[in-house]
């Protein structure tokens, strides 16, 4: 029998049938609309003929694939299905990856799109890659690889020469520079890591796997081949003959009969398709996985507050006022939330709740972060890992509060001990931004950077230095005061149309679609479906035993 | 000096033993079984206090006795069949002290013979029918004395084993030979006797019951007209022919067979009822408990079982003729493990899915419960499903429709047959002679059920299944995805047709199906699910097993095979192999590896249920793999011979 958190459950001061919550459910009405046509968008990968031209050899698509080794009926949390969002790359980057699970096993499931460049390699597809092996590595849950990948992408940096997309504005930020070569190769090293730290890594080549792309089956602890289908060499026919003047053909070469057979590369030989996936599964079943204290322990009760209210919370405007209590009310189970420090630091919101019967703390933003919300929330993260809690961030910050008063008051100096506890915290960390995350602001709520587990965006979220209208105001300030040193008029009338083209280009790149499409989260969410996939993570991040940090760096006092 | 009885054993299994069980313990007796290895499991050994194990067979005489000393069982109820009309048995119990829940050993022996028992009755002054007790006289003698068509039939038969129709003299000596066979093999006994056929005719009998002080009553009529293979599926009381003077008359010719042979305990008397004429003739003494003794308790209120024990006690009836009354019509049907397409073929398998439903109220006797398994040892009745009414048309209904509504599932029955038996107007005209089955065609007049419904049920029933036992993310919805996955789907085979059933999370509630259709799922136990489609809300009893999933819906259960997502390569079944249609026992084996055979000719016989099924050769060829013997037993669909038909492959 489970426990129930003693708090009483929240009550909501949320007025329904006020205008601001009609255009803010309206505003997120049209910002999962376009969201859900672009996932649509995402999984046709390289396109209806690509697609066709896949199936007629007697091929799987890759998301088909994935559907097929899941356990019938079980959710799939998918990272960043929109990776690629605003280049020239086709969107999702080639390449699927996610959390699913397979014979009971949570698991990170890998796939290339051989549909989009024949799977090779593109910028996104590396980025979402080393994600991949991230989420792996720090959460201890099986690595899953459906090979099928050209390699290296061979072709000149700036996108899809098949892609149909011509919204390639630079401005919205989300492009991943390519390497230089000597940088690559990192997801060989991790993927022989995880090996090391005994997480299995089982792999399925479907198709050929030339030269750097025969290293993934050659670093995985289990290789699936599929007969007459699966080809894996350090060179194929024509660099064989270039190179040794050897004539062969690709089964002679490395087919998956010769690497089940003869080199052992293979351990196991499937029929076809199908049959490697049913394979996998039975790998995965066999893999003895289990979870340290995995069960819920609380109550699980659904919340009291609507959760479909969620969506008249936060709209476009991101200056009009948000309880992030509201939040939290419509995501903790049965709304129960009990609130640390309510009367002090009013702007950094903390407390206690459970979701799906995890425990876990929350902080929670109620605009700037003050010295007194800073060291409020410095002390919270300190409890949680007193007590083995992991912590949740429900972002909604344009950062901390400026001004001589508050520097007065050690704004820094506060500020950057709630930024120690949070590097140092040692629980796991989910974050979700809701609409702003500014500055560092971004950091001291557990942004991307500060190793938390798991980031997710609502559609609203906007991630950025600080808001467009600040940067752009801050630029003028900069161009009226360079005038005034070389006692130029100043044009007023030009700044004012600087200001409005530099504020609607930073609002534009820091739109969630663009952060997500640089796959600098995990993806945006349905704000409805927060408490599901926190959920979800919150099972994820108890495949490592949960033990909160014993020191952090200095405090400055 | 009666004293009641304190403890009981019964002789048999399955549903009757429970039945006996029910009435014994409500009187306060200890119930003890005795089974066999193959029982060990049965629901009517675990419910008894206690049960003794039969070294060999319920037939055991011997065995049965030393189990009833052992367990100190003050008496035996012998039910139906087995040992029921066995007087040396019947003796050995007296005998040894134990009560015999029957009639004494010399009525049993006398009415026990067929022969023996037309003798005693045309002492009785009931009328019989024409008959010859010498099969193999002349023709001219046999044609004067009994007449064509006649019925061969064996003197210690019974339920229509050793029993053949002869239309004229020159099939005359085949049918003798085959039944004296058959009656040998059922009863160790080939004697064998002939008797005019009536061709449309009715089976009616009348229940008597008689204390041993001198007071007989008969409790009425039970029409048990419709039967298959002369084994009766649909029994009722009272008959629609039947009216107040033919039952008194019936009766009374009963009452004297009765008083003639001082009976004592539960009896009864047989009769034959010509269409036509409304005559009827003297068949049989049966000396025990009959199946269908359910829709005479239903109608008059009294317990048959209750008064066997009382009477056994020594208990006098306590009721005179005047104070039977008879109450509405009940009827019974025979719910059988049998294929009603294929000859009424005995059928095996694993009962996945039986469970009555709570409504309409019925009686169910029962002696399988979900997850019995069938097999070729015994008799495959399943249940006797019994319904009472205040019109007979109200019982059919009541009893068509908790037909409809069993959930029922894994083994072939006759379930659809006979709720189109008791739904045909046929029926409900009273108009059911011996050859109902083959005059009406009942199982002509069904209509397919609905497949459709039933794949898109079972496909929600098994995502909710598969989200239960999901432990990692059971909280989430079912297929929640952050992204987009194609559709989830599950195939189906039900016969030929296949069904896929695809279908993705709705926002809204539900999901959205392939074919378009609005599915939501309002609720989802381990047993049901109530699923709406398009508006259409529909509560379905669901079971799968062994990748079948089992759906009540409609007026049946339909059977859908899951296709499984992922195959095992492996070996499939040679062709050219001739299989068993049934399970059951090998008695011939007529060719060996290398014989050339031609199309039709009867290549192995099997035996099962105690009657005879040929299997003949599909084509001409020469048989190559002979893998069973004579005297080995085969399952449902194992390979009997493989033949390479002649003429493939071998020209060139």
């Amino acid at each position: 029998m489970n426990r129930t958190l003693l708090a009483p459950a929240m009550r909501s001061a949320l007025d329904t049938g006020s205008d601001l919550y009609l255009q803010n459910r309206e505003d997120m009405g049209e910002l999962l609309e376009t969201h859900d046509e672009l996932l649509e968008q995402a999984a046709a990968g390289g396109g209806e003929k690509a697609m066709a031209r896949h199936r007629g050899r007697g091929k799987l698509p890759i998301r088909e694939r994935i559907a097929a080794v899941l356990d019938p009926d079980t959710p799939f949390l998918e990272i960043t299905p929109l990776a690629g969002y605003g280049s020239r790359y086709q969107l999702g980057g080639g390449m699927v990856a996610g959390i699913g699970i397979i014979a009971g096993t949570e698991c990170v499931i890998m796939g290339n799109d051989p549909t989009v460049a024949a799977g090779a390699l593109t910028p996104y597809a590396s980025k979402k890659w080393m994600r991949a092996l991230e989420i792996a590595r720090d959460n201890r849950i099986p690595y899953i690889s459906f090979v099928e990948s050209a390699g290296g992408d061979l072709r000149p940096p700036g996108g899809d020469s098949n892609s149909e997309r011509d919204d390639d504005n630079p401005a919205t930020g989300s492009a991943v520079v390519p390497a230089h070569f000597a940088e690559t190769g990192r997801f060989f090293y991790e993927m022989i890591e995880l090996s090391k730290m005994r997480i299995p890594t089982v792999c399925v080549t479907f198709g050929s796997s030339t030269a750097g792309g025969a290293y993934q089956p050659g670093l995985s602890d289990y290789n699936i081949f599929i007969k007459e289908q699966t080809y894996a060499f350090l060179a194929g026919p024509p660099l064989v003959k270039m190179a040794t003047g050897e004539i062969a053909d690709s089964e002679t070469i490395g087919g998956a009969q010769k690497h089940a057979e003869v080199s052992g590369l293979a351990e196991y030989l499937a029929e076809d398709e199908m049959d490697a996936i049913r394979m996998c599964r039975e790998v995965v079943s066999h893999l003895n996985w289990r979870k340290p204290d995995h069960a819920p322990t609380l109550t699980a009760d659904p919340p009291t507050l609507d959760p479909e209210e969620l969506l008249g919370l936060v709209g476009r405007d991101l200056g009009k006022p948000l309880d992030v209590r509201e939040v939290i009310g419509r995501v903790v189970d049965g709304s129960r939330f009990e609130e640390f420090k309510p009367r002090y630091g009013t702007s950094m919101v903390c407390g206690w709740g459970s979701i799906h019967g995890y425990p876990v703390g929350i902080l929670g933003n109620n605009g700037v972060i003050y010295p007194d919300s800073a060291q409020k929330g410095a002390h919270f993260i300190q409890l949680c890992n007193q007590i083995d809690v992991p912590l949740v961030f429900l972002q909604n910050i344009t950062g901390f509060m400026v001004g001589k008063d508050f520097e007065a008051d050690g704004i820094i100096k506060k500020g950057s001990q709630m930024i120690n506890a949070v590097t140092n915290s040692t629980v796991p960390h989910l974050t979700v931004i809701v609409g702003s995350s500014y500055g560092a602001g971004t950091y001291g709520m557990s942004g991307r950077a500060f190793g938390n587990r798991f980031t997710f965006l609502w559609p609203t979220a906007k991630v950025a230095v600080m808001g467009p209208k600040q940067i752009a105001g801050v630029m003028s300030e900069v161009r009226r005061g360079q005038a005034a040193r070389k006692g130029e008029e100043f044009d007023e009338e030009l700044d004012a149309k600087i200001v409005a083209a530099h504020e609607a280009a930073h609002d534009k790149s820091s739109l969630a679609l663009a952060a997500t499409g640089a796959i600098s989260d995990d993806g945006i969410i349905d704000p409805r479906d927060t408490r599901d996939v926190l959920g979800m993570c919150l099972s994820v991040v108890r495949n490592r035993p949960i033990e909160g940090a014993e020191s952090y760096g200095v405090f400055r006092l | 000096m009666s004293a009641p009885l304190t403890s009981v054993l019964v002789a048999n299994r399955g549903e009757i033993a429970r039945r006996v069980f029910r009435t014994a313990r409500s009187m306060g007796m200890r119930c003890i079984a005795v089974f066999v290895d193959a029982d060990a499991d049965a629901p009517f050994v675990q419910e008894a206090d206690e049960a003794v194990r039969l070294p060999t067979s319920y037939l055991d005489a011997d065995a049965v006795l030393a189990a009833a000393q052992a367990a100190g069982a003050q008496a035996i109820h012998p039910g139906y069949g087995f040992l029921s009309e066995n007087a040396a048995f019947a003796r050995a119990v007296s005998a040894a002290g134990i009560r015999w829940v029957g009639p004494s050993p010399d009525v049993i022996e006398s009415m026990g013979d067929k022969i023996a028992a037309k003798r005693v009755a045309i002492d009785a002054g009931v009328p019989t029918l024409p008959s010859s007790e010498d099969p193999v006289a002349d023709a001219a003698s046999i044609e004067t004395a009994v007449g064509y068509p006649l019925l061969v039939k064996a003197s210690a038969g019974g339920g229509g084993k050793g029993m053949r129709i002869v239309e004229s003299p020159a099939e005359l000596g085949e049918a003798v030979q085959s039944a004296q066979r058959e009656a040998l093999s059922g009863f160790g006994d080939d004697t064998v006797f002939l008797e005019r056929y009536v061709a449309s005719s009715r089976h009616v009998e009348i229940q008597i019951l008689g204390d041993g002080h001198g007071n007989v009553v008969h409790l009425g009529e039970r029409e048990c007209s419709i039967q298959r293979r002369h084994q009766k599926i649909v029994e009722e009381s009272p008959s629609p022919v039947v009216d107040a003077e033919m039952r008194t008359a019936m009766g009374e010719a009963a009452l004297s067979l009765a008083r003639h042979m001082g009976y004592e305990s539960a009896g009864t008397v047989e009769f034959l009822v010509d269409d036509a004429t409304r005559e009827f003739f003297f068949l049989e003494v049966n000396t025990r408990l009959q199946v269908e003794h359910p829709v005479t308790e239903e109608v008059t209120g009294i317990d048959l079982v209750r008064e066997q024990l009382r009477i056994a006690g020594g208990a006098e009836l306590g009721y005179g003729q005047d104070d039977v009354a008879w109450n509405g019509s009940a009827i019974e049907v025979r719910l059988y493990a049998e294929d009603p397409d294929n000859g009424f073929l005995p059928a095996t398998g694993t009962l996945s899915a039986y469970r009555p439903a709570t409504e309409p109220v019925v009686r169910w006797d029962s002696g399988v419960e979900q997850g019995s398994v069938v097999g070729v040892d015994f008799d495959p009745m399943l249940a006797k499903v019994v319904a009472h009414g205040p019109t007979r048309a109200e019982a059919a209904g009541r009893l068509a429709l908790a037909l409809e509504r069993l959930h029922l599932g894994g083994v072939v029955t006759n379930r659809d047959f006979l709720v189109a038996t008791l739904r045909n107007p046929a029926f409900l005209d009273g108009d059911t002679t011996t050859d109902f089955i083959e005059r009406v065609d009942p199982a002509g007049t069904q209509t397919p059920p609905d497949t459709r419904s039933a794949a898109i049920v079972a496909a929600m029933w098994l995502q909710g299944h598969n989200r239960a036992a999901d432990d990692v993310w059971g909280f989430a919805r079912s297929n929640f995805r952050t992204g987009s996955l194609p559709p989830q789907y599950i195939e189906f085979r039900a016969g030929d047709e296949e069904l896929r059933v695809e279908y993705v999370l709705r926002r809204a509630g539900g999901f959205r199906l392939g074919t378009g259709e609005t599915v939501v799922v309002h609720d989802w136990s381990p047993d049901d699910v109530e699923v709406e489609i398009d508006g259409r809300r529909l509560r379905a009893a669901v079971t799968v097993a062994d990748d079948v999933a089992y759906v009540t819906l409609g007026a049946t259960t339909v059977a859908l095979g899951l296709v499984p997502r992922f195959t095992v390569p492996g070996a499939e079944l040679p062709s050219g192999g001739l299989v068993a249609p049934m399970p059951g026992s090998v008695i011939e084996v007529r060719c060996g590896v290398g014989d050339t055979v031609s199309a039709g000719q009867v290549l192995v016989v099997l035996e099962a249920m105690k009657m005879e099924h040929h299997i003949s050769a599909p084509f001409d060829g020469v048989v190559s793999e002979v893998p069973i013997e004579v005297g080995g037993q085969v399952e449902n669909g194992a390979l009997l011979l493989t033949i390479e038909e002649s003429g493939v492959g071998s020209d060139q």
